[in-house]
């Protein structure tokens, strides 16, 4: 069984009022009913109620003068606790090996939104900062009651307040509170998930004094992954737990007619569970669930295929009735700009489904006893867990505890929420606890997809050959088929067998999102989207949800590879032609960085000289997310004969606003690199007109590490006077835009589908 | 039907009772309890539940218990230990290489078993051995470092 990180506080008597050595330490003056009345203005043995309204929901001193901080994120694996640790060790003013991020445990933190839109520092690390500043100023002032000192008069260190003029009279944060609760209200700004934040009458420290944020902190869990002393959630095991295995359907939207258990019976302890759509199987051994839901014989309904033939997928979008359609941005009028534009270039791009295939497929563990609920699951949204669970179980919230423990990757909406969900159902119908993992074929084929879309792009042009008008629309299935959360069981797999009606929101970019093309100051744009109904309404294998830099990769390979045709249709070089039309100097910084280290070489792009077997060419893209801002420029060679293509390397510019752990920060971008690397070059979901048929790793290529490139430098711009901003996504969507720019500088070749597979490149080459 | 089998994993005797056609895997996650090697896929692709067999990397996904034999098993747990580390556990934490971390058992025993084998590789070695094996959040860099760092600490 996992071992639970547990706050070391427990209900005892006072150590002020026992611990009488303490008094005698300081040597002070002082009563027992002034301790005691101290004591009982900011502590209690008990934590108070897990309000975000309170400081001890967020800090608490340990018995043992480690600090929890209670986060109600995760960190799936980029070091965002890290960063947290060191943020709320600053503000304490203790050592940063003394913090403990206590994550995504619904019973030890408040719902701040789990792992969401790259907010871990940028939204999810204020109301920690602030609470951290806010225990320091409570302490600080039990203390200067304490120690008979006024509170301006105490300096702190690792823990310890002491007089700045007699480091004698000290005192320590473990001996005035530890193990026990701050019993001090913060005020809450009333918001729950991402913008949840809180504070503190303390004001929190300017960045010049930080001591802590800024250094490169090392993680504490790679030590135990290496030496297999870590436990996922695929090892977390319950006293008498059984394992489940689910089955899905021959055709996407068919259910089961009939099913016969008999075919199961000499499997020990198999049992099926089928309700409605959702049929599944448990037995005490993993091998016998998974020999089960082999053997299990089952009828399924007939049902028409529910998909178009793979190659017609974008004439299916491109002909699709529009659901809805919104003009994201909108500036100056693009309609007598384009009538009077010397000149109109456009151009189209499409990119398919992606898949999360996690590098395990989803699992959780749901163990219902005497009308207590725990889920321990490898979601990344924990909090919004327990409704998802209470829906389905049909349970209150209040009896519902869910545990996030590290999964098999996270990087958005995978499996893992499905799998919670299963498993409660399962664990509800055969009354024992219920572990279930699912099989390969579902981390691929079942998961819910990033939708595949269209963009079209035009500008016009004056006689100058400046533009005057910028027109994107893209046009895609919602981004959202199914909720980036699980709070709503009607989101989810099972709820939607069971017979829940599905709640598509329609809808592709964020409002407010910074649109593609934003960032130039091209003086009429326009950015609309448009989304269409989906090929299949309910439990479709081809429902879509956010994966990581929802609609990045592909908004922004089709806006940069467009402002590279542009520059390229006016004889313009790439880096000159951008910074031509950016304004904003950070923008301008970070293009300028990137071409710097990079060596860019100012000329138009496009193949020079005679024709040789493997081409060469270099590429940039340049994008916002938030308030962060990326440039990149990607070296490849590609082979003429082969369409392999091979990015030897990469230079990423990346300025985030004030940088917490640079270290961290290096290795977050270099692999979203190589991540979306993958995405461009390889992955693509396949299907027939039944099904997803990419059910695997040889049927959804991704990136070999032969094909990782030789080298990605990262440049990093702090802006320590600016507040940190997201790091986890932003790179991921200049990747494919960056590369399609370095094949057409390489070959003369536009790149306007991705993924760009050898074929694919090969066919555009001939 | 069951049959008796005593595998032999980390230097350690286990007797149990199992299915001839269970893959290895399942022996040692739900039968011996333990955590290292994992499921990715039972496909043989992508190298999460590597084990060595008499030192020989093997995906214990695809191998049946009837196969194993009287060979050794050897997980990553047994491979080293805090106190006394193999030079790619102390490289991994040197080059601070996971994001999840969930494959890192397939990387480190594939190649602790290449490394065994072939001193001084180039990077280019380096990759072609440890082709076919899957990381998805993108660590690839940091661990062609921490081959080569382990590499160059093994000399």
């Amino acid at each position: 069984m996992t071992k639970m990180d547990k706050p070391a506080g427990f209900s005892r008597r006072s150590l002020l009022k026992t611990g009488g050595a303490l008094v005698v330490s300081v040597g002070m003056p002082i009563g027992l009913e002034t301790v005691t009345a101290i004591d009982q203005a900011f502590a209690q043995g008990t934590r108070p109620p897990l309000t975000p309204d309170q400081l001890s929901s967020y800090i608490a001193v340990n018995a043992d003068g480690t600090i929890s901080a209670f986060f109600g994120k995760i960190d799936g694996g980029q070091g965002v606790d890290v960063a947290i640790g060191q943020i709320v060790a600053d503000e304490l003013d203790v050592a940063v090996a003394k913090v403990k991020v206590v994550m995504g445990d619904s019973a030890t933190s408040v719902n701040q939104g789990g792992a969401s839109n790259a907010s871990g520092i940028e939204e999810g690390a204020v109301p920690l900062r602030n609470a951290a500043a806010e225990a320091r100023r409570v302490l600080v002032e039990m203390a200067a009651g304490l120690l008979s000192v006024p509170a301006d008069k105490l300096v702190v260190k690792d823990g310890v307040v002491s007089a700045a003029d007699d480091p004698s009279k000290r005192i320590t944060y473990t001996q005035m509170i530890g193990g026990r609760y701050f019993n001090v209200p913060v005020e809450w700004n009333k918001k729950w998930g991402n913008p949840l934040s809180i504070v503190g009458k303390a004001k929190p420290k300017k960045p010049a004094d930080y001591k802590i944020v800024g250094q490169t902190v090392r993680r504490n869990d790679v030590a135990p992954k290496v030496f297999a002393r870590f436990d996922y959630i695929t090892d977390v095991k319950v006293p008498g737990m059984v394992h489940g295995r689910m089955l899905r359907p021959p055709v996407a939207g068919a259910v089961p007619t009939s099913v016969d258990e008999s075919s199961v019976k000499d499997i020990s302890g198999a049992r099926v569970v089928w309700k409605q759509g959702f049929l599944g199987v448990v037995a005490d051994k993993e091998w016998d669930a998974v020999r089960a839901a082999q053997r299990l014989k089952v009828t399924w309904s007939q049902v028409a295929p529910p998909f178009p033939n793979e190659n017609e997928l974008y004439d299916h979008i491109r002909k699709a009735p529009v659901n809805k359609r919104v003009e994201a941005m909108k500036v100056g009028d693009i309609g007598p700009a384009f009538a009077g534009a010397a000149k109109v270039i456009s151009a189209e791009y499409d990119w398919p489904f992606q898949s999360h295939s996690s590098m395990g497929p989803g699992c959780a563990v749901v163990d219902i006893k005497d009308g207590q609920v725990t889920v321990w699951t490898g979601s990344q949204k924990p909090h919004y867990a327990v409704e998802g669970v209470a829906g389905i179980l049909g349970v209150p919230r209040d009896k519902v505890r869910a545990i996030w423990v590290m999964g098999p990757g996270s990087y958005g909406r995978n499996d893992a929420a499905d799998t919670m969900i299963d498993a409660a159902l399962l664990a509800q119908a055969v009354g024992r606890p219920v572990r279930l993992q699912y099989s390969r074929e579902e981390g691929h084929a079942w998961n819910a997809k990033s939708p595949a879309s269209v963009h079209r792009v035009r500008a016009g042009l004056d006689q100058d050959g400046k533009v005057v008008a910028f027109h994107f629309e893209a046009k895609s299935f919602s981004r959202l088929d199914v909720a980036s959360n699980e709070s709503e069981p009607r989101h989810t797999l099972a709820g939607q067998l069971t017979g829940l009606p599905p709640k598509p929101a329609d809808i592709y970019l964020f409002p407010g999102e910074a649109a593609p093309g934003g960032p130039y100051s091209f003086p009429n744009k326009l950015m609309a989207w448009e989304t269409i109904p989906p090929l299949l309404a309910s439990a479709s294998p081809l429902r879509t949800s956010h994966l990581r830099d929802p609609l990045g990769p592909e908004l922004y390979f089709a806006a940069e590879s467009f402002v590279d045709e542009l520059a390229a249709a006016t004889g313009s070089d790439p880096v000159e032609f951008r910074l031509r039309y950016l304004t904003d100097q950070r923008d301008i910084a970070v293009v300028k960085a990137a071409a710097e280290k990079a060596k860019w070489e100012t000329r138009p792009s496009g193949p020079r000289g005679p024709t040789s077997a493997v081409a060469h060419g270099r590429g940039i893209a340049f994008a916002r997310r938030g308030k962060t801002l990326v440039a990149l420029v990607a070296e490849v060679d590609v082979d003429r004969q082969s369409g392999k293509l091979r990015a030897r390397r990469f230079v990423v510019a990346h300025d985030c606003g004030l940088i917490i752990n640079p270290g961290g920060l290096r290795q977050c971008i270099e692999n979203q690199t190589v991540y979306a690397l993958s995405r461009s070059m390889w992955e693509e979901v396949h299907f027939s007109r039944e099904k997803v048929t990419s059910v695997d790793w040889a049927t959804y290529p991704i990136l070999d590490i032969t094909e990782a490139p030789d080298a990605v430098d990262v440049v990093l711009i702090n802006h320590p006077e600016l507040p940190p901003s997201g790091a986890g996504e932003p790179t991921v969507r200049t990747v494919g835009a960056a590369i399609a720019n370095a094949v057409f500088d390489a070959t003369g070749v536009r790149l306007r589908r991705g993924p760009f597979t050898p074929d694919r490149l090969k066919a555009a080459l001939s | 039907m069951s049959q008796k089998f005593t595998l032999t994993v980390n230097g350690k005797a286990h007797t149990i009772e199992a299915d001839p056609d269970m893959p290895l895997l399942y022996a040692l996650r739900d039968d011996i309890g333990l955590n290292n090697p994992k499921f990715g896929c039972g496909l043989a692709q992508c190298g999460a539940c590597t084990v060595h067999l008499d030192g020989q990397p093997t995906r214990s996904c695809v191998t049946p218990l009837s196969a194993v034999g009287k060979a050794k098993i050897t997980t990553l747990a047994g491979l080293g230990t805090p106190s006394s580390p193999h030079p790619l556990q102390t490289a991994y934490i040197e080059e601070q290489v996971p994001q999840c971390g969930y494959c890192i058992n397939g990387w480190i025993m594939t190649a602790a078993a290449f490394l065994g084998k072939k001193k001084k590789p180039s990077d280019a070695e380096i990759r072609d051995a440890l082709s076919g094996l899957k990381c998805r959040c993108g660590t690839h860099m940091g661990i062609v470092r921490a081959v080569k760092r382990a590499a160059e600490m093994m000399g």
